[in-house]
């Protein structure tokens, strides 16, 4: 190889190394759009602490209690609102009464959306599911960790009153509901603090609450040893995490269709990772020959 | 006094918080406590609103650096503000249909979620420079890295198909994530307990400065 060509080839390789970043935002744009104008019926392969969290759920007798805390904001809910809305399926499919709260101020609004979208279902809208009988939305309360905390001893001194104002005294389905010993299972759907770890921390530790979850693909791995302990049933992480609930309910929503949006972006990123170390590598080849050469 | 009266409140509290977990009676004293919290909690919400008004009204005022984002912020709080608090039935202002609802739906969650999703790109680009296999450390988390992006979606089990069932990608990530994950994240959660715990504890005997404004 002449030194002319070897010149070239070396300029090709750093060229590459410090390839102007918006070309990479090209490639992770289509990556990510493209995709999504596809139906792709993926396997979606189920791991069991997926399968923990549904089983929480469908263990539960028809008329059981779960409280659901929505600990999170828009920025999250590409990964938490499917897991929301499967969440509401299962509850209403499997007529649980579900009683839904907030850690973080968006959390309640949150509910609202994934009820909305809940209720198109036609086998829910005909369970013509009632506010205050079946499901009721305590809303936000400040606090963080203390609030979970109090609702140890007593609902009504966190949440006097629900989100419209109604004393939840006067609410059929609160009625008979003074603590977590009348809870059957708790739902954390978590991207951050006050999330899960408080609610293992605050809620499992001191009032052996059951408690499941589902968690933002950052925040997952770090509730993995509280699975392993049984502290969690179980833990969603991400959307990958979604998908698989949707997979074991049987119904594929938003979470499923995303996957091969997810699976392509993934792939092109190991793909640059690929790229970036064969150009390095190459490079150090080369100046190490060069430097060899040189004595 | 202004500095001794925050410490001595500080370490009745803390010392109430730890103790009534083994002498219940002194729970009434820890309910006490957290009512205490409730309101300052809720206080320091409007707080902290009146401090981002005026920060920014004083920013646009005096036209510093970068003022017109002052008055976007201004404008952002009073276009949700006023349309939530009078124009979207009080207490049920997050219903379906609202005003607010409407803002929160088309404005705050697009932008909220374009804010998140821009990291998919800043990892994409920072993945391509940072991950280098120059030793055997970053080796080993550059292989882990691989197998977890690409075993964490169907893609990882369809490139390994090959493999008997049990041995593929997905089974790698799996694994990866339930023990050497864990291990790690076990041994971290303890030594953040640690530091929690000493900190705690300067906190409440005042040997932490910064709690006095320091």
């Amino acid at each position: 190889m002449d030194q002319g060509h070897q010149e070239e080839e070396k300029s090709f390789w750093e060229k590459l190394l410090s390839i102007d970043r918006r070309i990479i935002f090209l490639f992770i744009t289509v990556a990510v759009a493209v995709p999504l104008f596809f139906r792709l019926s993926l396997h979606i392969a189920v791991t069991p602490v997926a399968e923990g969290v549904y089983q929480a759920v469908q263990s539960l007798p028809a008329g059981s209690k779960v409280l659901v805390s929505f600990d999170y904001d828009p920025g999250s809910m590409p990964e938490l609102q499917p897991m929301a809305e499967a969440f509401f399926r299962q509850a209403f499919r499997n007529d649980l009464k579900v009683i839904i709260m907030g850690l973080w101020p968006q959390g309640p609004l949150q509910a609202n959306m994934a009820l909305e979208e809940v209720f198109k279902d036609k086998d829910i809208a005909a369970k013509n599911l009632k506010y205050g009988v079946d499901y009721v939305n305590l809303g936000y309360t400040a606090g963080n960790e203390v609030v979970i905390d109090r609702m140890g001893h007593s609902f009504e001194e966190s949440y006097p009153k629900d989100a419209y104002g109604t004393p939840i005294g006067e609410i059929p389905l609160m009625r008979g509901v003074r603590n977590y010993d009348n809870i059957d299972l708790i739902f954390n759907l978590s991207a951050g603090y006050p999330g899960t770890q408080e609610w293992v921390q605050y809620g499992v530790d001191v009032f052996h609450v059951k408690l499941a979850a589902g968690n933002t693909a950052v925040q997952a791995p770090s509730m993995y040893p509280y699975v392993q302990t049984g502290q969690l049933s179980g833990v969603l992480g991400g959307m990958k995490g979604g998908a698989e609930y949707e997979t074991l309910l049987g119904i594929p929503g938003r979470a499923v269709r995303y996957m091969f949006s997810q699976a392509v972006s993934h792939a092109v990123i190991c793909l640059f990772i690929i790229i970036g170390n064969l150009a390095y590598f190459s490079l150090r080849r080369r100046r190490k020959s060069q430097m060899e050469v040189q004595g | 006094m202004r500095r001794e009266v925050p410490l001595v409140l500080t370490a009745i509290v803390g010392l109430t918080m730890i103790i009534s977990h083994f002498i219940p009676p002194l729970n009434m004293l820890k309910d006490l406590f957290e009512d205490w919290f409730f309101i300052i909690a809720a206080f320091a919400i409007y707080l902290g609103i009146l401090n981002l008004i005026r920060i920014n009204a004083d920013k646009v005022y005096k036209k510093r650096s970068d003022w017109p984002f002052g008055v976007v912020v201004i404008l952002g709080f009073l276009l949700i503000t006023i349309p939530g608090l009078f124009f979207s039935g009080g207490r049920s202002f997050s219903d379906l249909g609202t005003p607010f609802y409407y803002l929160y739906d088309h404005v705050y969650y697009p932008l909220s979620a374009t804010m998140f999703a821009l990291l998919a790109f800043f990892v994409a680009s920072a993945s391509y420079r940072a991950f280098r296999a120059r030793n055997v450390e970053a080796t080993m988390l550059l292989v882990a890295a691989f197998i977890l992006m690409l075993g964490r979606v169907p893609i990882g089990d369809m490139i390994t198909a090959w493999l008997p069932e049990g041995y593929r990608m997905g089974n790698a990530a799996d694994w990866i994530m339930d023990f050497p994950q864990t291990a790690g994240q076990r041994a971290i959660m303890i030594g953040i307990a640690l530091g929690v715990v000493s900190s705690a504890l300067r906190v409440i005997l005042g040997l932490e400065r910064a709690m006095g404004g320091e």
